[in-house]
């Protein structure tokens, strides 16, 4: 997966729980969380979704480094798809 | 029960408009799932009812055969209205009373049909939409840009937001209103003319936005209105909570990971048992402590205004359990498929402004129910202890409580023993 592909799935996955969020004016460099209005709950959905489309596992610890559009991409490149958890 | 009724011995129960809330004066049917002749069951959903809020699916609360629809497709009717009329099947015939009951005896809409909302148009809204399959319907718009949009008649949907997170800024209205084909909101009751294009979900338009602002303003004034509030708060060390959690979390996929919220509710519902007089309903100038632990959690729907459904028997789930559930409510709540029962059953709300919140909130209490408890977010504070000062994860807590039922002395140890369980969170 290129970065750009690994980009529109995160997208993707944003927008199916925020169908708002707009892709052209989202600040990749900014955290999502103050551009997309997401509670714990939707961010641990989106996180949800991510691992359903990548299938990568992103613990409590990395919370911080997933926060914008860009960490989240690098993360996703880092650590790559991963085995089923369950 | 109606004694007399036309139908005579073979008459068994009315079936009525439901109360989804201390805030809901009338609904629509968008979708009857049962026929005349259709034998139904306690807790058989029968129908499905769009309000402001979204669409929600009601269940029937005796057992019968549906004899006749009193109210068609597509008709919006005050809450009490008689929908359906059940008569009895000659094999079960069961008091209609009880906790779920409420379907039967609505809870009295705050007197007479209200003035309708300004804008609502005389028919049903939005007839040729999908109805019932539409989910609770998300515009992101600034405030002014509602405003003009209604002015200029530009309907919201059709409009390309450009704002924070897609939100419709004023210059988008401005320009979809000046645009040649700009979709124009059907102001009178006009039948709607099928968009060009289809829309992605069922189109709202800022008359829902506008009667959600019209139903919660009726809610919360009752409650302001009737009931005389009292208001604590105390601070507390999540230190033992946080780390505990965190280190379960560790071991759990994405999936099974629980969050501080869940914790927080189930210390709420815990507490109840020992705390029962904030437990329940103030109704016919009595206090009616409630046995069971319906937890209302206020979720706040992604279009603006809040929901509080109820999660059943809070005090017995496990923390897994009530995740499950609170996360489930949650989809629900923005998808649609919220069940009629947890829009009625919530003996106790809780409101839990998450990681993005302020520090406190001081609720306003649902009527007809005794408390509101609030958590505002969860942040490092300095905290001191035994002498030493430290730098911990501290959520304040607060309690607005209804002072007919219980005093400020009652609602402290309340909260002391939310304090008290949060210190041992193994055991919650």
């Amino acid at each position: 997966m290129t970065k750009d592909e690994v980009k529109t799935a995160v997208i993707a996955a944003l927008r199916r729980i925020a169908p708002e969020a707009d892709p052209a004016s989202l600040r990749s460099d900014l955290p999502i969380r103050d551009q997309v209005d997401l509670d714990s709950m939707d961010f641990l959905n989106f996180l949800m979704e991510l691992h359903n489309a990548l299938g990568v596992d992103i613990p409590e610890t990395a919370y911080r480094q997933v926060a914008t559009l860009d960490g989240c991409v690098e993360y996703v490149a880092a650590h790559g798809p991963q085995p089923q958890h369950r | 029960m109606a004694p007399g009724d036309r139908r005579g011995a073979t008459f068994a129960s009315e079936f009525r408009m439901p109360s989804l809330g201390a805030d809901m004066q009338a609904g629509t049917v968008v979708n009857w799932l049962v026929k005349p002749g259709d034998h139904v069951t306690h807790g058989d959903v029968v129908a499905e009812v769009e309000t402001e809020k979204g669409v929600f699916e009601v269940e029937i609360s005796s057992d019968g055969v549906v004899d006749e629809l009193a109210v068609g497709k597509g008709a919006k009717v005050p809450v009490g209205t008689v929908l359906a009329r059940l008569r009895r099947d000659g094999v079960t015939t069961p008091p209609a009373t009880g906790g779920a009951g409420t379907i039967e005896t609505p809870v009295a809409a705050p007197t007479a049909a209200p003035p309708a909302p300004p804008a609502a148009p005389a028919a049903p809204a939005a007839p040729a939409a999908p109805a019932g399959a539409a989910p609770a319907h998300i515009v992101r718009a600034s405030p002014l840009a509602r405003k003009i949009a209604e002015a200029k008649g530009v309907d919201l949907a059709n409009v390309t937001g450009t704002g924070p997170g897609g939100a419709i800024t004023k210059a988008d209205v401005e320009r979809a209103s000046s645009a040649p084909s700009a979709q124009r909101v059907e102001t009178t009751a006009a039948p709607p003319v099928a968009p060009p294009v289809a829309p992605p979900i069922a189109a709202p338009t800022s008359e829902p936005m506008l009667a959600m602002r019209h139903a919660v303003a009726a809610a919360v004034s009752r409650s302001k209105r009737e009931i005389p509030h009292y208001y604590l708060g105390t601070d507390i060390s999540l230190g033992a909570a946080m780390g505990w959690l965190a280190a379960q979390n560790q071991a759990r996929a994405i999936a099974d990971r629980i969050l501080p919220a869940a914790l927080l509710l189930k210390s709420v519902a815990l507490a109840l048992r020992k705390y029962p007089a904030l437990n329940g309903f103030w109704t016919d100038d009595a206090h009616h402590p409630a046995e069971a632990i319906h937890v209302g959690v206020a979720i706040s729907l992604r279009a603006g205004g809040l929901i509080a459904p109820a999660i059943h028997d809070a005090d017995q789930l496990s923390l897994g359990d009530l995740m499950r559930a609170l996360s489930d409510l949650v989809r629900r709540t923005r998808a649609g498929g919220l069940r009629s029962s947890e829009m009625t059953d919530a003996t106790i709300t809780v409101s839990n402004l998450g990681d993005e919140g302020a520090a406190s909130v001081f609720g306003v209490i649902y009527p007809p129910q005794l408390a509101l408890v609030g958590f505002g977010k969860i942040n490092e504070r300095p905290w001191a202890e035994g002498g030493m000062l430290g730098v911990r994860p501290v959520v304040t807590a607060t309690l607005a409580a209804d002072h007919r039922a219980t005093d400020g002395h009652y609602g402290s140890r309340f909260l002391a023993e939310i304090d008290r369980l949060l210190q041992t969170p193994e055991s919650l």
